[in-house]
């Protein structure tokens, strides 16, 4: 125990004194979500739209007046016909049109149920979804203050298109997808380049020699990364929820379970590779290729698994971030519990044991 | 104390070690002594349970180097050939983590690493990348040294340091072997293996000859001259024209030649190179060093 | 002593970086066809020293013609007239002989007509006719050095720079070696090699030794043992150490 306390704080050395790791570790996790805040506009000032009213009745009336005063929205154009929705997109210079159906106010009035239409340009995703989010506020607001005391209970329905980007990619993914890619980076890839660097600057040879077990080498150099790997994922939570408003509308227990679950998997994953590299280029390579890459492609970070070739979608089934992602997402944004995510957390886990076991197997007492 | 018997290692196609035995007496200096490929580092990778040889057996303090590894690994140091200490640690968190990693403190061997250590002990805060040559290595024997091994394996510790830490640190193998730690050692440098109690001669994965630095020498089978003038380069050439003379090798400002079964004096040969213009000539008999035998038994085993 | 055939002249050189001397007035002539040793302990200067006559640094301040040309301003020129073979001997490893060959002669500008014609006389001379196929990195050590050498003087430098050459191989081929550079220095090639192999300096025809960035001795290997009575330059160079400590 003791040994291994003091290998451990010898990691702890490592890092701590090495600026690149330092950078890797607390540096990226945050200029990336910046980065990813700077991409999503957050805030709604002056949007140009344009009207097509079918009805031009009292209720529609005062819909879009209650939308152009709301300080977020500016009338470009009223509309007068379908046919110039697609051109006026296409010019590119607003971004919302609102389509009320024809005797919007009757058939309010007559079957408690209206459509509005709200299509957006998509092109950009995450200012489409926000508008649309609003407008759709405003409405509901509008109609719980004018029929307050109506008995059935009214619905308008917003038909919400997107232009462009029908998949569209909620603003609210990129915090378990920064999350998911930044564990596996962290986690697989310093892991697997920090036992590399001992093979690589001979240290290994002692530490073999000495009486220490393979699993205390393994052990020592994992606990640091499990640890700062906690610490990121808290960090990115925590930046997530006070600069970009994601919730964490589930068991937040749960969520960090999950959060754990993904970090062991990720670095039984580090070791899996440090036990195939012998140079820390090629631990590298290996994590970006194998890691990075097919985890920004294929989990459904950025793109919806739903869209890709079939063979992409089988394949996307052995990506760890995939179910994590899935996870998070069910547990952040839907706010379910263990029942609902029982798959995902036993497909990671059964993956975890897998690696270890190879890991362990691979894992050489001896050089060779 | 160490024993090995019949050891053959190979990667691939390349035979690092064709067959090598050796024994190692308690509180005995050997020295392995071999150029760079000769199977010097496959050897001592194996005795210190590091690689496992593929026919032989080898056993350090009675224990085996391949079934009983774990036990004989708490009774070796090891100090491998390249700096093999964390830089980015100082010297002092080098020990304690070596110390710890073998279940033991600093203060407990304190005594074993004294010497070596009280040179260093002024800049134990400093990083060990930050070390001298000379330090980092006697940085390197402390770790090696800390859980007081029985035995101590050095592989090349002298290679790349200059002449003065060279010989500093024999000095400090001197009076560890003293302290009764059974040492081996491997060297490229054949004019070490003076140092040493008995020597190894290694060269292509074989034993070339066991035993005394100076027995190895009197073993030596032909009279060896040294030859000199003020041309050396053609001085070469004319004496390797000879048939008379075996073999020329230059060392330093002489060179050595051995003569085929005496069948020419060194008069008739001072006569031969004095009509090839030579001048300041000098011819005189004198003791074969190591390396002079290294050659003819190199030579030798190759036919 | 200054000749026609002087080849290397320094005069007080300095090279500072920043505060540091890393050379400290060093002065001394190389003449041709001799086979000058620079030793030194790690950190005693003789990299930066080397790297100046090479013409890769320029110095602080003194004189310094190599080869005829001047160490501040004609850098470049001394860079094509100088040949150069490092420990780790410059070669590609994953190339075969003959490419390794040809690649050489090309970087310094040998006439393709030529090129032929001295690549067989190489591979004749280095008798390595048969493995000019072969890979460099599958050669034997004493091989590769010796294919080194004689690409670092394949375009006829007046002086060629050996940084350390022949550390850790057999004694037979490390003789081999030297007869190469013997041979070389013979045909009117100034050999300046940088070592702290001592055994290695005996080899010299004239040695200096460096110590903190000055030169503390200068002179034959026979005359250097002399003056401080020891057999071997070993001996020498851990007299001088210890009378500068």
């Amino acid at each position: 125990m003791k040994q291994l306390r003091g290998f451990i704080r010898k990691e702890f050395h490592h890092i701590f004194r090495d600026s690149r790791t330092m950078l890797i570790l607390f540096g990226i996790p945050i200029i990336q979500l910046l980065l990813f805040g700077y991409v999503i506009t957050t805030e709604i000032k002056d949007a140009r739209i344009a009207i097509l009213d079918k009805s031009h009745d009292e209720v529609t009336r005062e819909i879009t007046h209650k939308l152009l005063s709301s300080g977020y929205f500016r009338l470009d154009a009223m509309l007068d016909n379908e046919g110039q929705i697609d051109n006026i997109f296409r010019q590119g210079n607003i971004k919302e049109v609102v389509v009320f159906e024809q005797n919007f106010g009757k058939k309010l009035e007559r079957d408690g149920k209206a459509d509005v239409q709200v299509i957006t340009d998509a092109s950009d995703p995450n200012t489409a979804q926000l508008l649309s989010n609003y407008t759709n506020a405003i409405v509901q607001d509008y109609l719980q203050k004018k029929f307050v005391n109506y008995k059935i209970p009214l619905e308008i329905k917003p038909q919400v298109r997107m232009l462009f980007n029908e998949s569209l990619m909620g603003a609210f993914t990129y915090v378990p997808g920064t999350m998911a890619l930044i564990l596996i980076l962290i986690s697989a890839m310093m892991t697997s380049i920090t036992i590399v660097r001992e093979k690589e600057m001979g240290t290994m040879e002692i530490l073999l020699v000495s009486p220490l077990k393979s699993h205390h080498i393994i052990i020592g150099k994992v606990a640091p990364y499990l640890i700062l790997s906690i610490l990121n994922a808290l960090i990115i939570i925590g930046m997530g929820y006070l600069i970009f408003g994601v919730p964490v509308r589930g068991s937040f227990i749960l969520l960090m379970f999950v959060v754990i679950v993904y970090i062991l998997l990720a670095l039984s994953l580090g070791i899996l590779i440090s036990t195939i590299s012998d140079s820390q280029v090629k631990a590298m390579f290996v994590s970006v290729m194998i890691l990075m890459l097919p985890t920004i492609l294929l989990s459904g970070f950025i793109y919806p698994i739903d869209n890709m070739p079939v063979a992409l979608q089988v394949f996307s089934n052995i990506m760890p971030a995939r179910w994590f992602i899935e996870a998070v997402k069910a547990v952040m944004l839907k706010g379910v519990g263990t029942g609902y995510i029982w798959k995902q957390i036993l497909i990671m886990t059964g993956m975890t044991i897998l690696f270890l076991g190879i890991s362990v197997k691979k894992f050489k007492l001896r050089l060779e | 104390m160490i024993s090995a018997e019949n050891i053959e290692k190979s990667y691939g196609e390349v035979k690092a070690l064709r067959g090598v035995s050796l024994e190692v007496k308690e509180g005995e200096l050997f020295g392995l002594i071999g150029p760079d490929g000769a199977g010097k580092t496959s050897l001592i990778r194996i005795l210190v349970t590091l690689l496992k040889p593929d026919k032989g057996s080898a056993t350090v303090n009675q224990l085996d180097v391949v079934d009983d590894f774990r036990k004989l690994r708490k009774q070796i140091g090891y100090m491998p050939g390249r700096f093999s200490l964390y830089p980015d640690l100082s010297v002092e968190e080098n020990m304690t983590f070596f110390a710890t990693v073998f279940g033991t403190t600093i203060e407990e061997n304190y005594h074993l690493v004294k010497d070596i250590y009280q040179q260093i002990e002024p800049f134990k805060e400093r990083l060990a990348g930050r070390l001298s040559g000379g330090m980092k290595q006697k940085l390197a024997l402390s770790c090696a040294l800390i859980h007081a091994p029985k035995v101590l394996v050095l592989d090349e510790p002298t290679t790349g340091v200059d002449a003065v830490s060279r010989k500093e640190f024999w000095e400090m193998l001197k009076r560890l072997q003293k302290m009764g730690i059974t040492i081996l050692v491997s060297t490229p440098y054949m004019d070490e293996a003076n140092l040493c109690d008995r020597v190894a001669l290694i060269q292509d994965g074989n034993i070339l000859t066991i035993n005394t630095p100076e027995r190895v020498t009197q073993n030596h089978e032909s009279i060896l001259w040294a030859v000199r003038s003020d041309n050396m380069y053609l001085c070469i050439r004319d004496l390797r024209k000879h048939p008379g003379v075996k073999t020329v090798f230059g060392f330093g400002e002489f060179l050595h030649i051995t003569l085929r079964d005496n069948t020419i004096s060194p008069t008739a040969l001072e006569k031969y190179l004095k009509e090839r213009c030579h001048t300041n000539i000098a011819i005189n008999p004198i003791e074969p060093g190591i390396e002079d035998v290294f050659m003819d038994l190199m030579q030798k085993h190759d036919n | 002593m200054e000749n026609e055939n002087t080849v290397i002249r320094v005069r007080d050189l300095v090279k500072k970086f920043g505060q540091f001397v890393a050379d400290d007035h060093l002065s001394f002539d190389v003449y041709k066809g001799e086979i000058f040793g620079f030793l030194g302990a790690n950190g005693a200067g003789k990299t930066t020293a080397i790297r100046m006559l090479c013409g890769l640094l320029e110095p602080t301040s003194g004189e310094l013609t190599v080869a005829g040309l001047d160490g501040f301003k004609q850098r470049e020129a001394i860079k094509r007239r100088i040949g150069y073979m490092s420990q780790k001997f410059s070669l590609y490893e994953d190339l075969t002989v003959n490419e390794n060959i040809r690649l050489f002669a090309g970087i310094y500008g040998i006439p393709t007509h030529i090129r032929k014609e001295k690549t067989e006389e190489l591979l004749e001379k280095l008798e390595l006719g048969s493995a000019r196929k072969k890979l460099v990195r599958d050669l034997p050590l004493g091989w590769k050095q010796k294919l080194a050498f004689s690409l670092a003087i394949i375009h006829d430098p007046s002086i060629v720079f050996l940084d350390e050459p022949s550390g850790g191989v057999d004694p037979v081929t490390r003789r081999r070696f030297w007869d190469l550079i013997y041979e070389a220095a013979h045909e009117g090639i100034t050999v300046f090699v940088t070592t702290h192999y001592m055994d290695e300096a005996e080899y010299c025809h004239r040695v200096a030794i460096m110590s903190a960035g000055k030169i503390v001795a200068l002179d034959t290997p026979k005359a250097l043992k002399k003056e401080w009575d020891a057999t071997s330059m070993d001996g020498v160079f851990l007299k001088l150490a210890r009378s500068n400590e």
